[in-house]
């Protein structure tokens, strides 16, 4: 009995020590990247019928995975609803979490996340009824308001109906899926999400063209990947593959051209993709890492488009999402 | 002859650590301090591991300002002023209510279907048997979700609303009813009703005391009827009705005004009350067979009809029986109500380890809470039915 205690005991320690492992190396090992992801949301996560998942955020993993192991189909995506994500990443049941979060500083702190960027700017905004009659979320004085708990939509609502001194009913759901078909079945008078989100889930009601969104968008939601803190490598590649998306995007460099562009002799080109100096190397990837994104992901234009763009049933205007020399605040950081 | 005894024993003691008294002993203090020692690593581990990934722990959060909406509050509550410690109560008010109501319902109807499933009658068994036998082999959670979208299908859109009598409404958001307003002079109603129950119960006690005396039977009812609803309604008049009533009215969204039942509540009572009840029916009707054939037979030799027969002879004896599964359904329906998580109902587990645990990040204690919680509320109502139980026990004379 004693020898069993004392082997229980060191499994404890065994158990403290492996807390803090290196994630690149892990991930390696396993084969597999595992991603916290939406799973209900079109254009940001969602799998189809054959169980194939798309979506900008899914990109977004897939570009990780065929970063690390030229492959990207490496990635094992697991649906969190917004209440559980975040104890989902801290415990490590996946290695990165990008399921349109929004990044906030107590987020980033107290919760014991490291966000590495944003690869959606987003704002928060309700549908309503059209029936209602309703032009402005002024006029929502008195109203119910379906929305998603743990979210940062919930306090948002809050405060908005406060600032403008109108009375609020919110009915809180835990996953969007109960809220949007709660509002379907007449149960609040809106339902309020980030605006994307509000596109991709006007489509799935039962009478898309009976509801409308409101022109006001009442808060800051820039939605991006995070990974837990303490470790700094993973967090470093987490970060340049989206900053090398947007890169490639800027420069240029599209899943067609990738192999000319190879030959390129314009010297950011020549960092980005690895002719030039060891970049991916310093960050514990090899020499072509931006190359293999590009070429079996895309660059963040191609992302964007095929997703929430014009290639796909959402039709979201890029807006704020274009990059910084054409109109938008989508910027990232020089590879050099 | 004592000698000799002490002589054996002195040569025939073992040395002790063979003596099983100090060995049990021994063993169960170092399974003891295993366990603590366990215990002290997993905390320690886990406030190790916090601590290495910067997420905040500690009970900090608890006056922190919450900054989100509740549907349904008891007690005062903003979004802006109230604390997380705030949504705490409010949370924990909400299943309590849902709890009390849905046992008091529960138990109610599991006996009317228990009795009924023993019904003579052939159709009335068969229902009760048909609907124990349905309810409680389907899951509570598609229960729930069934009842909640029955309430929000069936009734019509707030634009429609259906008016009741007495100026209340009824529409897939809710039941709207007017709300009291206590004016000046009520509490001396609240006391007359206070002492009218009082007088009430002491009547009764002394006419049954008289009865068992002298066999003489004292006008029960009437009185009791006088003391608990004369006696208030008489001070009401006399205080000059100092009560008016908010009326619910149709807003440009909602109803507005009055006291709103919320839909979510509704359909998380049905079908709590529904599925425990089926439960419930099962343990009355095994108590009411566990009554010897004998006691029934003996009150019907004595001239006592069926129904005083089921009321003085069989349930007082079938109570020993019932009242230990009951109080597992009791505790089974309080637990399950956390199910309300689906259907948005704002009870314990969806405010605080929902919405309080996502916006802190601080899993751990607000888990270890809300299980404390559970666990509380659990053995307070395993306490408060052993008391019952205890008085119902058969008691050897």
């Amino acid at each position: 009995m004693k020898r069993t205690a004392v082997l229980i005991i060191l499994g404890a320690f065994a158990f403290a020590q492996s807390a803090s492992a290196q994630t690149l190396k892990t991930v390696k090992d396993r084969g597999l990247l595992i991603c916290g992801a939406n799973g209900t949301l079109a254009g940001f996560g969602l799998p189809d019928a054959q169980g194939k998942w798309t979506g900008l955020d899914v990109d977004v993993c897939r570009a990780i995975a065929a970063a690390i192991f030229n492959d990207a189909d490496k990635v094992k995506f697991v649906p969190l609803s917004a209440k559980d994500r975040f104890t989902a990443l801290q415990s490590g049941e996946v290695d990165v979490l990008v399921r349109n979060t929004t990044w906030t500083s107590s987020r980033d702190t107290s919760l014991g996340l490291n966000f590495t960027g944003v690869d959606y700017y987003d704002g928060q905004g309700f549908m309503v009824r059209k029936s209602l009659k309703v032009n402005s979320a002024l006029e929502l004085n008195g109203a119910s308001v379906c929305v998603q708990q743990g979210t940062t939509t919930e306090l948002n609502l809050a405060d908005y109906f406060r600032a403008h001194n109108m009375q609020l009913k919110s009915v809180t759901f835990a996953t969007a899926n109960e809220a949007v078909k709660a509002y379907d079945a007449g149960r609040c008078d809106s339902y309020t999400t980030d605006a994307s989100g509000l596109a991709a889930e006007r489509l799935r009601l039962a009478n898309p063209n009976d509801h409308v969104i409101l022109p006001e968008i009442i808060s800051k939601e820039p939605l991006g990947p995070a990974v837990r803190h303490g470790d700094d490598q993973w967090f470093d590649i987490v970060k340049w593959v989206l900053f090398a998306m947007i890169n490639a995007e800027e420069l240029g460099v599209n899943s067609k051209n990738v192999d000319e562009m190879l030959k390129s002799s314009n010297p950011d080109v020549k960092r980005l993709l690895g002719t030039e100096g060891n970049y991916g190397e310093q960050l514990g990837l090899t020499k072509d890492w931006v190359v293999r994104i590009v070429r079996l992901v895309g660059n963040y234009g191609e992302v964007f488009e095929r997703n929430v763009g014009s290639g796909s049933p959402l039709k979201i205007d890029r807006g704020l999402n274009k990059l910084w020399n054409k109109g938008g605040i989508q910027y990232a950081p020089p590879v050099r | 002859m004592s000698m000799h005894l002490t002589r054996a024993g002195a040569r025939g003691r073992p040395a002790f650590y063979n003596d099983p008294r100090i060995r049990s002993l021994a063993y169960q203090f170092v399974l003891c301090a295993v366990i603590a020692f366990l215990v002290y690593g997993a905390v320690a581990n886990a406030v190790d591991n916090l601590r290495r990934a910067h997420i905040a722990s500690g009970f900090g959060f608890w006056d922190a300002s919450a900054g989100f909406d509740i549907s349904q509050t008891l007690i005062p509550y903003s979004a802006q002023t109230s604390t997380y410690g705030r949504a705490f109560w409010v949370g924990l008010l909400n299943t309590l209510l849902v709890a009390g109501l849905g046992i008091v319902l529960a138990t109610a109807l599991g006996f009317l279907v228990g009795i009924a499933r023993l019904s003579k009658n052939w159709l009335l068994a068969k229902c009760a048997a048909g609907y124990v036998e349905i309810i409680r082999n389907i899951p509570l959670l598609l229960q729930l979700l069934f009842w909640y979208n029955a309430v929000l299908k069936s009734l019509p859109d707030v634009r429609d609303s259906i008016a009741l009598p007495g100026g209340a409404f009824l529409n897939n958001r809710g039941l709207f009813l007017p709300a009291p307003n206590f004016l000046h002079g009520f509490e001396t109603v609240i006391v007359a009703a206070g002492v009218g129950l009082a007088a009430a119960f002491g009547f009764g006690r002394w006419a049954r005391r008289r009865q068992e005396r002298t066999g003489e039977r004292a006008p029960v009812l009437w009185v009791t009827l006088i003391f608990v609803v004369g006696l208030p309604a008489a001070v009401f008049a006399l205080r000059g009705f100092p009560l008016s009533f908010d009326y619910p009215q149709a807003g440009r969204f909602n109803i507005i005004g009055g006291f709103e039942v919320l839909p979510e509540l509704v359909a998380l009572l049905f079908g709590l009350t529904i599925y425990t009840a089926a439960f419930i029916a099962e343990v009355v009707r095994a108590g009411i067979l566990a009554v010897a054939r004998g006691q029934t037979e003996a009150a019907y030799s004595l001239g006592l009809k069926p129904g005083l027969t089921l009321r003085l002879i069989v349930v007082p004896q079938a109570m020993r029986v019932i009242v230990p599964p009951l109080t597992s359904q009791y505790l089974n329906l309080t637990k399950n109500s956390s199910l309300a998580v689906a259907i948005g109902y704002p009870d314990l587990v969806q405010v605080f380890t929902g919405t309080v645990l996502n916006q802190t990040g601080q899993a751990v204690e607000v888990v270890a809470i809300t299980m404390l919680v559970y666990l509380t509320i659990s053995l307070v109502t395993s306490l408060v039915m052993n008391i019952y139980n205890r008085r119902v026990a058969l008691v050897e004379r």
